[in-house]
């Protein structure tokens, strides 16, 4: 087998609970973005932008989506005679299969698989970021400073700090500490759960931790070994377009940044590109009547009606009249005549029937997961079904074939739910 | 039925400096494909796995685009796709000759196949069209020679076509090659269907009289010695073979029924994936009637027009019954009417193009006004 420098391990086992309804039978990284991509599409093409082609992604929950997305992974270019990339799904080993139980548990369990391909680096990435990132630039600054671990980290606000994992470093950028979630945080260097890592001393770490923490995870467990026995761990600081896309609220802003003029988040650059699996390309239409405006419109899209500030993803049907606005719209999806969505995020595949009303009404926390839907977000999950002529309030969750029964006096108030987890349109 | 694929790419047509710098088959048509798509798709719709496409014509834009054969699930161990550019011999130093030249060059590809019936099609065409429903004609007719054939367009200039009399059993009773006077109304569409070992036979034949000409020098002389049936196509259809044509072509697509035949309807047609981003359309852009490509950014007026990859249109602009090709760049407040701009073109702010209806102006690639 050729040496490879570098290969990257994609963990992409995620659920995503935050994400609510849109993670229900797929893992986040699998959940759609900017129209026509999927999450995990970031870090995948980053990697062979940046000149890695061999990756191993990690999956646990829900993984048949990520699965057919990825497939041999052609439109990344990733279909390899040697590397490529190879999808490394937890699997029985002796007597008793084993679930991955941390993040560094996870890639403790492919030991076999980095051995294989014998490489001097590791990439360690998560597949639920929005972002660009040259990672042979990562790579560069790790052998410059004779790291065994680089650690790529962005300044946050220091009121902010608190909520992440916080890297505390001398004036040369190495790192002396890791807190995560520090009450006073001494630093404002936050880890985005990159890391570089020489693998011969991850490799050690990773068996020696093992053997006392089970669930051993890069951020509580391996670090902190690490700088124990004092090895050179480096903060790379990373000053581009970074977004977590973990919340509802978080999720629906990065997407509505791509419709401002001139977006933070460039996805037109000819040198960077975002690959995803859509082979079946047509052009979109705007039919005679259609409005649309500060939208993105992804292939296959027909609009009939109006769309503003919005982001549709392939093959979406506006009908004449309806009107969507500061909303998502995901592949797949039907919106019927003179139905109105307002902040809505329609997973999917879902069919609106006509005269629908979305997003009306008070702000009222939804009823069940009040910490998840809150603000003024509805999301309906993929292939449901919305009957004609009802109106759906704010932070209301409906997933599944609802019918007219379930929407008292054709109305659904603000921060209700309608599961119905088993009924979807095959 | 096993079948093997020869797709003609190498003419240049009457597309005026449209096709100055490429082959017909090469043309953009409904904002993400070429003409090529729509032949090559056929053929990995019908099952037939092995495919060659013959090229001459300034090739570089199709092998660009034919670069990789996996869009196509054409990428096998077993067929696949070819294809066949003119080359040098110490014995030959010419280019092809003509059509069936152009296949005698390539013989070898027909000698080493297995395969029973060789469907043969040009590559400047726009239809969708199961090629086993011919090959099960041709064999319930035990023809020798099997051409698709339709009723012409209206108004058609019949003398640009190969015209067929054809009785009610689709027998040909008669094909005249681009007539002066045309006796039916019947037009071939350049869609064959022929034994491996016969064609082989006709090629070898003509070859040896120094006939170059698929349809002149076998069809035509043939035709009264060999079994030649007609196969009648209905679905849409048209052929590249003037500008108004592949005008037309392009605005057919705005019209549902017709783009819905390609997107909508399994099997698509393919095309190689550029992966650009989605089309973006700001605040104050109008696009009605129109369709755009991946990648553009929209600003301005758009009415009843096609847009391809990567266009940009600045504010204030308006663009009408035009089509305008990848990667185009258009300023603020220009103004194009009934106009065709090739790739890559750029006009700065302000500049105005206006052709005429039915006569559009034609700016050439890359041109920068």
């Amino acid at each position: 087998m050729k040496k490879k420098e570098m290969i990257a391990m994609l963990l992409a086992g995620g659920q995503g609970s935050r994400l609510g309804v849109l993670t229900t039978t797929k893992a986040k990284p699998a959940v759609a973005f900017g129209g026509k991509y999927r999450i995990i599409d970031f870090p995948m093409s980053n990697c062979i932008n940046s000149g890695v082609d061999t990756v191993g992604v990690l999956t646990q929950y829900e993984p048949l989506l990520l699965n057919s997305h990825i497939g041999i992974g052609i439109p990344w270019d990733l279909d390899r005679r040697s590397g490529g990339v190879t999808i490394l799904a937890p699997h029985v080993k002796g007597e008793q299969g084993e679930w991955y139980s941390g993040t560094a548990n996870a890639i403790y369990q492919n030991i076999d698989y980095i051995d294989n391909h014998n490489p001097e680096y590791v990439l360690i990435l998560s597949g639920d970021h929005i972002y660009k990132m040259d990672y042979s630039q990562m790579l560069d600054f790790h052998k410059k400073e004779h790291c065994d671990a680089t650690i790529a980290v962005r300044e946050v606000p220091y009121d902010e700090a608190s909520r992440f994992g916080i890297m505390n470093t001398r004036e040369n950028d190495s790192v002396y500490e890791f807190e995560e979630k520090p009450k006073n945080p001494k630093s404002n260097l936050a880890s985005m759960g990159i890391y570089i890592f020489t693998w011969k001393k991850l490799r050690e770490a990773l068996i020696a931790d093992n053997k006392e923490n089970p669930d051993s995870d890069f951020g509580k467990h391996i670090i902190p070994r690490m700088l124990g026995e004092g090895q050179t761990l480096f903060a790379y600081r990373f000053k581009d377009y970074w977004k977590d896309v973990g919340t509802v609220e978080s999720y629906w802003v990065a997407n509505m940044d791509l419709t401002w003029p001139l977006p933070q988040f460039n996805l037109y650059d000819d040198f960077w590109k975002i690959y995803t699996d859509a082979d079946h390309q047509p052009p979109q239409y705007t039919g005679p009547n259609a409005n649309v405006n500060a939208s993105l419109l992804s292939e296959g899209c027909e609009v009939y009606g109006s769309v503003y500030n919005s982001v549709l993803g392939p093959g979406v049907y506006v009908a004449e009249g309806a009107v969507i606005r500061d909303s998502i719209i995901m592949g797949g999806c039907s919106v019927g005549n003179n139905s109105v969505i307002e902040r809505g995020i329609i997973d999917e595949n879902a069919r609106i029937g006509s005269q629908v009303v979305i997003g009306c009404g008070e702000n009222v926390p939804n009823e069940q997961k009040p910490s998840v839907y809150d603000t003024g977000i509805t999301v309906i999950g993929e292939r449901s079904v919305i009957p004609d002529n009802v109106s759906i309030g704010k932070n209301c969750v409906i997933y599944g074939i609802s019918t007219p029964e379930e929407y008292p006096n054709n109305n659904l108030p603000s921060g209700s739910s309608i599961i119905n987890e088993k009924e979807v349109i095959v | 039925m096993k079948a093997l694929g020869i797709i003609l790419a190498g003419g240049n047509e009457n597309l005026g400096q449209l096709t100055d710098l490429r082959a017909a088959a090469a043309m953009p048509i409904g904002s993400c494909y070429r003409c090529l798509d729509f032949p090559l798709s056929n053929m990995s719709n019908s099952g037939i796995g092995k495919v060659a496409v013959l090229t001459q014509y300034n090739s570089r834009s199709l092998h660009d685009h034919l670069s990789s054969a996996k869009w196509w699930d054409l990428g096998r161990k077993q067929g696949g796709l070819f294809i066949f550019s003119p080359y040098l011999t110490s014995k030959n130093s010419f280019w092809f000759r003509g059509t069936a030249d152009s296949i005698y060059q390539n013989i070898t590809y027909l000698k080493r196949s297995n395969e029973a019936y060789v469907v043969l099609v040009s590559g400047n065409a726009v239809y969708k069209m199961d090629y086993n429903d011919i090959i099960n004609f041709h064999v319930s007719k035990e023809a020798d020679i099997t051409i698709v054939y339709r009723e012409a367009p209206q108004d058609e200039d019949l003398r640009s076509y190969g015209v067929l009399e054809v009785d009610n059993e689709g027998r040909v009773l008669n094909i005249e090659e681009k007539p002066l006077e045309p006796q039916s109304n019947l037009i071939s569409m350049g869609i064959y269907v022929i034994q491996r070992t016969l064609l082989i036979k006709l090629l070898d034949a003509t070859q040896a009289e120094d006939r170059y000409d698929f349809v002149r020098d076998i069809l035509v002389r043939y035709r009264k010695k060999l079994k030649l049936y007609g196969c009648h196509f209905d679905g849409y259809w048209k052929t590249l073979n003037g500008v108004k044509s592949y005008y037309d072509c392009n605005m057919d697509f705005l019209r549902k029924d017709v783009r819905d035949i390609f997107t909508k309807d399994a099997p698509y047609i393919e095309t190689k994936p550029k992966d650009e981003p989605p089309g973006k359309y700001n605040a104050g852009a109008q696009a009605k009637d129109a369709l755009i490509g991946s990648g553009s950014i929209i600003n301005g007026y758009i009415e009843h027009s096609v847009l391809f990859r990567k266009v940009f249109t600045g504010e204030g602009s308006a663009i009408k019954h035009s089509i305008v090709m990848e990667s185009c760049y258009i300023g603020n407040n220009c103004y194009i009417e009934n106009a065709i701009l090739d790739k890559e073109v750029v006009l700065s702010d302000g500049k105005q193009i206006i052709g005429k209806p039915g006569d559009p102006m034609i700016i050439a690639k890359g041109q920068v006004i």
